[in-house]
Order: structure tokens, then sequence, then C-alpha cells
């Protein structure tokens, strides 16, 4: 702990210093910089242990689920708005690559820009008139939002109707096998998740906490409410979007039966039951739910009923998810220019 | 020189009129005091003049301009923060990340810097953190300021809430019942406090319902019965009114309770 | 033309019978009860037992066998909303907007899946289908069976009306939605209303599944997501948390959505709807007969 504390106030009467007990080992050790590290390198080294193309398959899924989490995080963790339709940003972000690939022949990469362009539009046509409604009002909204999506793709011409959309190319053209392939998302959904975390930790990722807590409070400090929210909706846009590029380049084919309630409520799982706003928290509750249906293969009929009843039971029991966003701030975050932190 | 003007303004709830004809200014670097019964109005007024409600008629104007109606960070942009009378912490943040919540609207930092981490990030990062530790230094806070707000008692939360709102650096502060709550010796502190706030310069409206701390700090003192002003001056003058004697005790009031609120309206010993 | 009004009449009175359950709750606890459209869903299945069960009785008397199981049906999903609120809602009053909408979610969850594992995966077919001989009104083709639901719904809802404008309870649910704490000071069992408010508001939707059933013929687990949906935008039109509103929310939805449907293509059916409820939440945010509230700071 700094000396900050403890420093008496002129006039005030001498100040006790308070002293809380310091941060257990455990804590320490969750908190510390090197534990993304340590995730990326048991991400990469993985393949080393099993690298079957079916094993490859499912871990490739599972990073990324990772990145949808963590850009629902933005929207429903970091910010407080209840997102039930993420699975439209992602819809779009797949759609978007895959029509342009199929249709131009332009390479998968080269379609990326004009995704974060469209999904940032979809992020403001969706965010725009709901924002200002009720939280309540606007998770209704936004599941409305996620049919609309499905059901455009499901009828219009250029999404290719009920069958979608086949013959997507890979990421690199073919080149990257499924090993090369896995390896690319790691690292892109690591830079992911890194950016996200950042995000948060700066001045909007703060203006986002205010609002959550205190509309109130936070626009009588001069945050523009409004605008805010609307930058957390994009940046859950962007993040789904792109996710749903890799989605396309790893599945090769998409239909609207991907993009169904079901995975919107199944990436607020991962984000709930991790721990809202915590970045480890949601890495690890989106590793969890996506590898539980191969962990728990007898109980595939169990599964959502489960999931049902555990979204229920965590906001009883524990709401701030298994693995929460830290409470305490570091001293190092807290030391003032020139203290040198513990 | 002028800094805010109310004129004529009107808030009505439905039917109820809860503002009927408010006017009054804050000059630059003075303290106004707004008092009255419960209901008078006096909270409405803050909402009308901070954006938070929008007055049904009449005007709001900041340093000349016109603020009526704008939104509430609007209106901060200006210059212009507040407290709530109930405290309305950030409870699940820091202590220090309540009182940044005040460097928003001038930290300079963008999206890009905080992505990668440029050199500006830092700097206003460390920035936002030292005026944090500032704040809390000048309002005197006692206890633990990297742990969450919501576990600190009650009267320090209220600092960390005046803390906050000068971390905005603004030019008029309303303080709505900063004194409620309080024990005696945290008063004492709080009326220091208060002075020291208006020797940085900073204007400052004040609802209070502590006649002593009134008396003390104000130069203006501001009286609200029924969404309307009864009376607007100097304390000493204000105490004497007849009017304000009788809307704090009614009409039919003897001699032996006219002494007595004459007594609290003065509030000698506070 | 008046065959669009008519089915357009005719849905809205579904669209109305759950909306107001979904209106009812939100009146009284500002709860969105995302697992409303799934009580629907229950109330379906559990007239499909209970028509399995009793056999016999339903090939002669088809419509004295609905209203019965019917009756009996709303006693099912009633009770399943009162224990939902009890389990899932009740710990969580006073606890963050977020955490009671995210409960909601994972209840919606529970109910469909755990139907799922009850009844598996594939639709069911009603053992009775409401046969009837249709007749022309001002130039409407217009079903016996379908004027006999109408009907049904229209009861209803002039009970609930009566009960919550007229009665004793009635008043305590008003008492309550304006102002829960000065309530519980004037004597009224928070608790209790709540709960027979949960009761009341399942058991409708429990109904409209059951008549649901016997018109479409076709029951699925995952029924009550699109209606729950419908429902909220209904309220939403009408004025949520205003029991005339949402009635007439109902209807007008479905009228909208007869003639949207027979100006876009079916397809578009639900597209069209959610688009009316984006535009009246952005437009009219209170609803044609909710009143504007300024909120308190």
């Amino acid at each position: 702990m700094s000396a900050v504390e403890n420093r008496p106030v002129d006039g005030g009467p001498p100040v006790k210093p308070v002293r809380g007990r310091g941060p257990s080992l455990v804590t320490r050790l969750l908190e510390s910089r090197r534990l993304g590290w340590g995730g990326l390198a048991l991400a990469l080294a993985a393949p080393l242990v099993i690298a079957t193309p079916y094993a490859l398959n499912v871990m490739t899924s599972a990073a990324i689920f990772v990145m949808l989490a963590v850009g629902l995080n933005i929207v429903v963790g970091y910010c407080g708005l209840l997102d039930l339709g993420y699975a439209a940003f992602f819809a779009v972000g797949a759609y978007t690559s895959g029509v342009l690939a199929t249709e131009l022949g332009l390479p998968l990469l080269a379609t990326v820009p004009i995704v974060v362009v469209v999904t940032v539009l979809a992020g403001i046509v969706i965010g725009a008139p709901t924002l200002r409604l009720r939280s309540d009002y606007l998770a209704i909204v936004t599941l409305g939002f996620g049919e609309i999506i499905r059901i455009c793709a499901n009828n219009l011409e250029i999404t290719g109707g009920p069958s979608g959309i086949y013959g997507i190319p890979g990421l690199w053209g073919d080149a990257l096998g499924p090993a090369g392939f896995y390896y690319a998302t790691v690292l892109i959904v690591a830079l992911a998740v890194l950016l996200a975390a950042r995000l948060g930790r700066s001045r909007l990722g703060r203006a986002w906490r205010f609002v959550r807590e205190d509309e109130d409070a936070a626009e009588a400090m001069g945050v523009h409410t409004y605008k805010v929210k609307l930058a957390a909706y994009i940046g859950g846009a962007i993040w789904g979007g792109l996710a749903g590029v890799l989605f396309a380049a790893q599945l090769s084919a998409i239909s609207p039966a991907s993009f169904t309630f079901l995975w919107s409520a199944l990436v607020l799982m991962a984000v709930v039951l991790g721990g809202m706003g915590s970045t480890p928290g949601v890495v690890i509750g989106a590793i969890v739910i996506s590898l539980a249906p191969e962990l728990l293969r007898g109980l595939a009929d169990y599964r959502f009923f489960v999931f049902g009843v555990l979204l229920i039971m965590v906001m009883i029991v524990r709401p701030q998810g298994l693995w929460p966003h830290r409470s305490r701030e570091t001293p190092h975050t807290a030391a003032r220019s020139g203290e040198a932190a513990e | 020189m002028t800094l805010l003007q109310v004129r004529d303004l009107r808030l009505a709830f439905g039917g109820v009129q809860a503002i009927d004809g408010l006017s009054f200014t804050v000059d630059a670097g003075e303290i106004v005091s707004v008092i009255g019964p419960n209901g008078a109005g006096k909270t409405s007024a803050f909402n009308c003049v901070t954006g938070f409600y929008k007055p049904t008629g009449g005007s709001v104007t900041l340093d000349g301009a016109p603020v009526t109606g704008r939104r509430p960070a609007k209106i901060a942009g200006l210059g212009v923060s507040r407290t709530f009378q109930n405290p309305r912490l950030f409870g699940e943040l820091s202590v220090l990340d309540n009182v940044r919540a005040g460097t928003h609207l001038w930290l300079k930092q963008n999206v890009f810097d905080a992505l990668v981490h440029t050199p500006r990030y830092r700097r206003s990062e460390q920035e936002a953190t030292d005026e944090a530790h500032r704040w809390l230094d000048f309002v005197g806070l006692r206890g633990d300021r990297a742990g969450l707000v919501r576990h600190l008692p009650y009267g320090e939360q209220r600092r960390v809430e005046i803390a906050r709102a000068l971390a905005r650096r603004p030019r008029l502060l309303l303080l709505d019942e900063p004194a409620a709550g309080l024990n005696h010796g945290e008063k004492g502190e709080l009326l220091d406090l208060i002075r020291r706030i208006r020797e940085l310069g900073t204007a400052i409206a004040l609802i209070e319902h502590d006649m002593g701390l009134v008396m003390e700090v104000s130069q203006r003192v501001v009286v609200l019965n029924f969404g309307k002003e009864i009376a607007d001056g100097p304390p000493e003058q204000v105490r004497q009114d007849p009017a304000v004697i009788e809307a704090y005790l009614g009409r039919d009031a003897d001699d032996a309770e006219l002494a007595a609120a004459r007594e609290e309206v003065r509030g000698v010993e506070g | 033309m008046s065959q669009l009004i008519w089915n357009g009449l005719f849905v809205g009175s579904f669209y109305a019978l759950v909306a107001l359950g979904y209106s009812m709750v939100y009146g009284v606890i500002k709860l969105l009860n995302f697992a409303h459209g799934d009580l629907y869903m229950l109330g379906a299945f559990s007239g499909f037992a209970m028509l399995g069960v009793l056999g016999g009785l339903v090939q002669s008397q088809s419509l004295l066998a609905l209203l019965l199981v019917l009756v009996a049906t709303m006693a099912v999903t009633g009770l399943a909303g009162v224990a939902l609120e009890r389990v899932a809602y009740r710990p969580l009053r006073g606890a963050p907007r977020l955490s009671l909408l995210i409960t909601a979610v994972g209840a919606s969850f529970a109910l469909e899946y755990g139907t799922r594992i009850v009844a598996g995966p594939n639709p069911k077919v009603y053992q009775v289908r409401l046969g009837g001989t249709s007749m022309e009104v001002f130039g409407a083709r217009v079903t016996v069976q379908q004027l006999v639901l109408v009907a049904i719904a229209i009861v209803l809802m002039a009970a609930l009306n009566w009960l919550v404008m007229r009665s004793r309870q009635g008043r305590a649910m008003r008492a309550i939605a304006l102002d829960p704490k000065a309530a519980r000071l004037m004597g009224v069992d928070v608790d209790a209303v709540i709960a027979r408010t949960f009761f009341i508001g399942s058991a409708l939707a429990g109904a409209a599944g059951v008549m649901a059933g016997g018109y479409y013929g076709k029951i699925d687990f995952l029924m009550g997501f699109i209606i729950g949906l419908k429902a909220f935008t209904a309220a939403v039109i009408g004025g949520i948390g205003n029991m005339q509103g949402t009635m007439l929310g109902g209807l007008l939805l479905g009228l909208l959505e007869s003639f949207g449907t027979d100006w876009l293509g079916g397809q578009w059916r639900d597209v069209f709807a959610f688009g009316c409820l984006i535009l009246f939440l952005t437009v009219r945010p209170t609803g044609l007969l909710g009143e504007r509230v300024t909120e308190r700071v």
C-alpha cells in the first residue's frame, strides 16, 4: 500500500492509518499482468498436446467465442447495457465478409475494413434509436433486432436465403492449414482481448462504468451518457463483427441458423458466469461455455437447462461472477506521480 | 460579475407547481444559500439549473449564455458541478475512480491513446490519479482510497462526492444539503471546507437546513416557500424578515414560538 | 379487407391476453418477465398433457374438454408463475435491474429446455382440433372456433379488468405499483400481492397457450419466444403497465401485422412487428395510453 492514505490533512485531526489486509498471494497472482501472457502461452501450446483436426476445430471455435464474449463484455460488463441480440453483429460481420469474398472475389482479409465500417453502422442503427430508452426496454429491443437480422438473412437474395453462403475462402486463402488457422485465430483474439481490456482502463472505459453505476451522477460530471453508451455499442459491434469474419473463415459456409437467439444467450452466459467487467473472468467463462458440450457429452439434453438454472443461481448467489473484476485498485494505479509503487 | 442568473423559473409536476416564478443570481466567487421549508422547491431549482429537469418556464443563464433545458452534461461542460441530496457515488468503483470522474471533461486522452498506450495516455492517467489524490487531500478524506467507495462511512462518502465535484474544476459548485447526516465535528470541518473552496475562487450555491452553517458562510441568502422566493439578501437582513419567520413557523405562532423560531433562523449556536 | 381486419383482431386477442400478464407484472414490480412467453408455452404443453389423460372424453365433447383443460391449465401455469417469482425474482428484489433481467433470461432458458427434457425436442400435435363451420360476416370468413376463442379471451380480459379496477385485490396491486414502500406501511402484504399478480398474469398466458394449441394444433418448446416478443410489443404500443392500453395494443398489433403481412409478405411479418416496436419506442415510449412521467432525481 502506498503511504498516501496515512497523510494527515491540514487543519483536520491526525488521521489514523487505515490498513486493510494486504492482498493474498492468490489475489496477487490472479491480478498479475503476466497472467495474460500465461494464458496466451497455454493456448499456443495446446496443439502440442492434442492436434487432431477435430480438437483444433473445437479450440478454434472456443477462441472465436472468447472474442465474442470480450466484445459483449464491453456492452454488458463495462457499460451495464443488456444486449440480447449480440449475435446480430456476429452475423453482420460474417455475412459482410462472406458476401464480399464470394461475390466480388476479395480475399477475406481485404474485407476487414469494410466489415468494420458496416458493423459500426449496424451499431449506430441499432443503438441510436434505442439507447435513450430505459435499460430493460433496450434488452428486448436488441432481442428484436437480433431476430430482424436473422430473418433478413433468411429472406434476402444476397445472403443466400435459408441455405446461406458457402465457399468462403480461408483467412489467407487456403495457405493456412487447420493448425495455422488456429494459431492465427489465437493471436488475433489475444490482441482483441488486450485491446478491449485497455479500452476498459481508459477515460472512455471509466465513463462506461460511471454510466453503469449511476447515469445521473455521470451526467452531472459531464459524461454525455448517450454518446458514451453509443460508443460501447459500437465497440461491441466491431468486436462481434470481426469475430464473425473469423467464424466465416473457419466454417467457409454460414447460414441464418448459425445466428439464433441461442448464440446471443450463450455469449451472455459466458460473460455473466465469468464475471461482468472482468477480462480474465470473461475469457475463462467463454472457454468453459464453449467447451462444456465437449466435456459433458452425455448431458447434451440437459445442457441448456443447466445453463438457465446456472444463470439464475449466479445472479442470486454470486452476481459478480466466478472470477470477479478486481474491486481494489492496485498500488500501481493508485500511486501519485513520484511515488514508487511497492 | 453575474455567473448564474435564474429568471422567473417555473416547474410543474402534473398539477403541482413545484417552482413558481423563482429568480436569483450567483456572482462569481460568491456563496449564496438557498433555504426554505421542506418541499419549498429548493432541490427542484437545482435540478433545473443543472439540466436534470426541464423547467416549464423561465430561463437559466450561465455567464450570459442561455442554458435552459440543455442536457446536464452540457451544463457541466460549462463549468457547473454539483452534489446530490443523497450522495450519488459510483458504489462499485474505487474512491479514486469516483473522483477521477471529475476529470472526465478536461482529461486529454482519446481512444487511440488508450489502445496503443501512448505517452499521452500514461501522462493523462497519472494526471487523473494525481488530481484525485489532490482533491481527496483537500476535502480531508480519511480512509482507503484504493478500495470501493461504498465501504466508506457516510460522512466520508459526502467528502468524496465533494472531491469529485471539485475535480471538475468548476466555476460554480452546487451543494445540496452537504451537512445532512453529519455530526457536530464533521459540520465544523464542512464549514472550513466550504470556506477553502471559496478561496479557490469557486462560486457556491448551497441548499442547507443547518442555519448555523448558512449564516456563517453565506454572503447572500435566498428563501423559498411553496416554489416562490420570499426573501433575498444578506444573512442579517433575512433572519429578521417577518415573512421568513412566518414561513418557517406558520401564521398562528404565539410569541414564545416566534422567539424560538428567531433563535433557529439566527442559528447562533450552530 | 374485412378478412384482414378479422384476422388481425383474432390474432390480436391472443397477443392481448399474453401481453396483459407482461404488463401487469411490469406495472406492479417494474420487471420485464422474459419468461412470460415461456409460461404461454408451458400452458400449451400442460394442456396437451391433460388432454392426453382425458383421452376418451375428448372425442365426444371436444369444446367442453378444452374448456375444462383451459381452467386446469390456468391453475398450473399460475402456480408455475408464482413458483418462478418465489425462486428466481424475489431474492433479487432491490438488486440492480441488470441482475433481474439476466435472471429472467435464465428463467426463460430453464423453462424452455426443461420442457424440452420432459416433452422432447419435436413438435407435438394437439389431440383436439377445434373444427367448425365457417360463415360470412361482412365479407370475412369467420369460423365458429375463432368466435369461441375470441369470446373466451374477452371474458378473461373483462374479468381481469374488473379485478384490477374494482376489487380490493386490484387496489392493492395499483398501490404497490405506485409506491411499494408506502403500500407496505399501509398494511398491504406486498409479497402476497406480487405472488397473486404473477398467478393471474401467468394463468392468462397459460390460457392463451391452450387456445393456441387447440387452434393451430402444433406446439413446440420454443413457441413462447416469438409470442413473448410480440406481447412485449403489444404492451409497449398500448402503454406498458396500463391494462386497457395493453389490450388495445394487442389488438392494434394484430391489425398492423395483418395488414403488414398482406403488404410485404408473410416472411416479413415479425420484422414488421419489431419495426413497429422500435418506431413506437422512439416516437412514443410511453405508449398510446401510458402517462408521461417526469422522473425525479
